[in-house]
């Protein structure tokens, strides 16, 4: 792509170009409109695709809008950051015939309608007098609170944040989700009386206590944490950035010239590492590598990511791990040292463990270190609610979410466990209504038993 | 949410989206599973005298790649006993009250036999009957369908008979096979019609195989000509409601069919005229599902526009709909190229040049880039350019303010011969 140095929020504008009318109407009509269709079956949230895709071709926009929302009330980030490839896109019967259809691309369509004209498009059910309280307003915590909300719930949300979205607010660059598409989904669900307390940190603010004792049911709802130490000397240095915080810092400040002409190498190769790759180029980096100490086999990030990294000129070293951050004697960083790998045996998530190479040492200039190998854990709140919990991962019955306090449920990623399928927008969108209809099934069951 | 519940003579239902007579209602099985996906009514596939039907019966027309833009079939009416649908229409009525179960009827030309049948049919409850007069294929060749259908004094005829004893409001169904159908549609309202519906499909001969030689479908290297339906005959099929909606003497409500395949098809129909509609092809093609966006698209339109009830909207374009004659000669319009939007494909250019009035230049601009433009002063206002034009916005077609008060022909030979006749007075 085309940086520019001088109007680096130009670089930060959405990069994929939504449809034109008439490309979704053609590519609306293409679709065949299959019955029990595996594209449905392929989505996490169960969107009734060929649905929404006819109303489009029918001019029933609000219609299919609702259609998309109604099964995942993140639908409009979802069609931007979905691996559709894998999901809805990769199911489409059209690839055994000619090409699948653009199925993220014109959901995209249907909620920039939805977006455009400022359309409610779901009501609060009737007040049935219950209160839950939801910690964490990210996807899981929305997409629980809509639900619950439709059902006739009072629902809190308990935010830590300033604004309500968790990582598609935050943590998703604006170039790939725009913030004003997270913000619509989140007034979406205020739209139905839901209250969201922002700037509320549960365990701070207030007390796990005095959410059990006050509310008849909880959402554990709070995501993951920020990226763990690497462990290694020099971390401290000023240029080490963790990449969550970097990503953020893009989303909520104004743009700043600081990584203009300098060398940044990011540690790990997840969909965080990508963001914070592509997101250094965007801010006028010379030169952006991702170092990992596996292969592109290992590697985490989905492959439209990736391609998307190459495209920007992001450069990949495979079987590299950092050992030490060098830095001037202002404490500035000027050097990292590393090391090359090799592949052992498999690891406990069934990844082979990387191994180093003695004597392969080797010294790279750099100004910036971003460090994107995971998220720690909200174990000090996990703690304070008083569950059960393996490293963190908060334990919970997968018939229901229900964890081990019977009045409160888990989701998102705070139940996400590595090497167990992927930590998606869309899988904690779905948990979210899941929980949502759990709690109910729970808090109706109670009244029943009672009476 | 608007009401769209509708009242055809006397028939209510709770949407105006009703199944035609044809093979998606032909059974109970099928007309329930209709009614659980939410069609407002059905109309049963045609009873009559047992028939035998002949097997290769459907066949369609695909247009550039989509499917199904027209259909055709030399099915016949039912093929199972009477009996056995009047006790599955009774079972329907019953588990549905309150969708409209309309019974298509087609007997020989007897008073009798439609007596016989009108009664029979009654006593399970059904909410209305529809006369076959359309049916262009088999049941034609024996007096049936189209054949009586096209003959205006049958339709009175037999509309009138069935009206001698039917307790049920009386649709009579109308053949598109016909020079005009006012005519027919007419004599219905003699014969005492309640209301009718239209159109029945097209004679059609859906294509010829290159290699074999055969017609398509074929029945052992024989075919004979179909019934053509689905969204190609849409524009046939609006016209002829329109003709009958603004037609004086035709004054019963109108079931609209003919291409209908979604809400907006739908809207259509009734903003010309039509009470309800009744649609086939696009469940042929797609399942009873297709209702769900029917109706969620209707009231949305609705809503959108402050509409209360859908019965609102019936007939409200007709007075926009007249003769050649009333039209104003002078109102202008003239076609006016976007350079920015246009992709310079050049498909206007060429159908203008060879197809219209010659109107449109190609031109360069100072840095030698091409560009189109219309001399609007030679412009007729075709609309061909527009209609070719593959890019949405690229050429619009904007009036012209006349300098002449507005004058129709009608007006002009009145006003011409005013002055013949002022002629004769001198002389």
């Amino acid at each position: 792509m085309n940086i520019s140095l001088s109007d680096l929020e130009k670089n930060f504008r959405e990069v994929e170009p939504g449809l034109t009318d008439r490309e979704a109407i053609e590519e609306a009509n293409r679709c065949l409109y299959c019955y029990d269709a595996p594209c449905i079956k392929a989505c996490p949230t169960g969107i009734d695709i060929p649905a929404f895709i006819k109303k489009i071709a029918s001019g029933n926009l609000k219609g299919s809008a609702k259609t998309i929302m109604l099964s995942n009330p993140v639908g409009a980030s979802c069609a931007r950051v979905c691996p559709t490839e894998e999901l809805c896109e990769g199911a489409c019967v059209l690839n055994h015939s000619t090409k699948p259809i653009m199925i993220g691309k014109l959901q995209r369509y249907a909620t920039d309608w939805a977006i455009r004209n400022a359309e409610a498009l779901f009501q609060a059910g009737k007040k049935n007098g219950k209160t839950v309280a939801i910690v964490g307003g990210g996807p899981a915590g929305l997409s629980a609170a809509r639900e619950l909300a439709r059902m006739g719930y009072t629902v809190t949300i308990f935010e830590a944040e300033k604004e309500a979205g968790g990582l598609n607010t935050y943590g998703i660059v604006s170039f790939r989700l725009p913030q004003k598409i997270s913000f619509w989904e989140v007034n979406q669900v205020k739209s139905l009386g839901v209250q969201i307390r922002t700037n509320t940190r549960v365990g701070k603010d207030i007390s796990a206590k005095e959410l059990l004792d006050h509310y008849d049911a909880v959402v554990l709802a709070v995501g993951m944490g920020r990226v763990p130490r690497l462990g290694i000397e020099g971390e401290n240095l000023d240029g080490v950035y963790d990449a969550i915080e970097f990503i953020k810092e893009t989303k909520t400040k104004p743009l700043t010239d600081k990584l203009v002409g300098k060398r940044v190498v990011v540690i790990g190769a997840g969909n965080t590492a990508i963001d914070g790759a592509t997101c250094s180029v965007r801010l006028g980096a010379e030169n952006v590598k991702i170092l990992y100490r596996r292969t592109k086999e290992e590697m985490t990030a989905y492959d439209f990511e990736y391609e998307f990294a190459k495209q920007d000129g992001v450069e990949f070293r495979w079987l590299t791990a950092p050992k030490r951050i060098i830095g001037d004697e202002n404490g500035k960083v000027t050097h990292i040292e590393c090391v090359r790998m090799k592949l052992g045996e498999p690891d406990a998530d069934g990844r082979r463990r990387p191994v180093p190479i003695e004597g392969s040492e080797f010294t790279m200039r750099v100004d910036v270190v971003i460090k994107a190998i995971g998220q720690t854990r909200h174990l000090d709140l996990i703690q304070e609610f008083g569950l059960e919990h393996d490293d963190g991962v908060v334990k919970v019955n997968p018939e229901n979410y229900q964890t081990s306090n019977q009045k409160v449920f888990a989701c998102g990623d705070v139940i996400f466990e590595k090497g167990k399928g992927e930590a998606m927008v869309v899988t904690a969108a779905q948990q979210g209504k899941e929980a949502a209809y759990a709690i109910h099934q729970y808090l109706t069951k109670a009244v029943s038993e009672t009476a | 949410m608007a009401d769209l519940s509708i009242n055809l003579a006397g028939i209510k239902s709770p949407n105006p989206f009703w199944l035609a007579s044809a093979p998606p209602t032909n059974s109970g099985y099928q007309v329930q599973r209709a009614f659980e996906a939410g069609w407002g009514g059905a109309v049963w596939k045609t009873l009559g005298e047992p028939i035998l039907n002949v097997s290769s019966r459907f066949a369609a027309i695909s247009f550039n790649g989509q499917r199904v833009a027209g259909f055709n079939n030399i099915e016949l009416i039912t093929d199972r006993p009477l009996e056995v649908n009047l006790k599955e229409i009774y079972e329907t009525k019953k588990r549905f009250p309150d969708r409209a179960v309309v019974a298509s009827l087609m007997v020989e030309p007897k008073r009798e036999k439609w007596h016989e049948i009108v009664k029979r049919v009654e006593d399970v409850g059904v909410d209305g009957l529809e006369l076959n007069f359309g049916c262009p294929h088999g049941m034609a060749e024996r007096g049936m369908g189209s054949a009586s259908g096209q003959v205006p004094e049958l339709v009175e005829k037999q509309t009138y008979w069935v009206k001698e004893v039917a307790r049920t409001p009386v649709i009579v169904k109308l053949t598109p096979n016909i020079t005009d159908i006012t005519a027919t549609a007419e004599a219905a309202v003699q014969g005492g019609a309640d209301a009718i519906s239209m159109i029945n499909t097209i004679n059609s001969l859906m294509g010829v195989d290159l290699d074999t030689w055969n017609t398509i479908p074929h029945v052992a290297g024989k075919g004979t000509h179909g019934g053509y339906c689905g969204p190609a005959v849409k524009p046939i099929a609006l016209n002829m409601v329109a003709e009958c909606a603004r037609h004086p003497r035709i004054h019963v409500p109108i079931s609209g069919i003919g291409g209908i395949s979604n809400w907006k098809d739908a809207v259509e129909f009734m903003l010309m005229g039509a009470t309800g509609v009744q649609v086939c092809t696009a469940v042929m093609h797609h399942g009873f599902r297709i209702i769900e966006d029917m109706i969620e698209g209707l009231n949305h339109y609705l809503d959108e526009k402050g509409i209360a009830s859908v019965m609102d909207i019936v007939g409200k374009s007709v007075h926009k709909y007249s003769d050649w004659g009333d039209l104003d000669l002078h109102y202008k319009v003239v076609a006016r190229i976007n350079t920015d939007v246009c992709i310079n494909c050049n498909k206007c250019y060429i159908s203008c040049e060879d197809a219209s009035h010659q109107c449109i230049d190609r031109l360069r601009d100072e840095n030698g880039k091409e560009y189109l433009k219309v001399r609007e002063e030679d412009c007729v206002g075709c609309n061909l350019c527009s209609i070719v034009c593959p890019v949405d916005g690229a050429i619009d077609m904007v009036e012209i303010p006349s300098e002449h008060p507005p004058m129709t022909w009608n007006e002009r030979q009145a006003a011409i011969s005013g002055l013949s006749s002022c002629n004769v007075d001198v002389k």
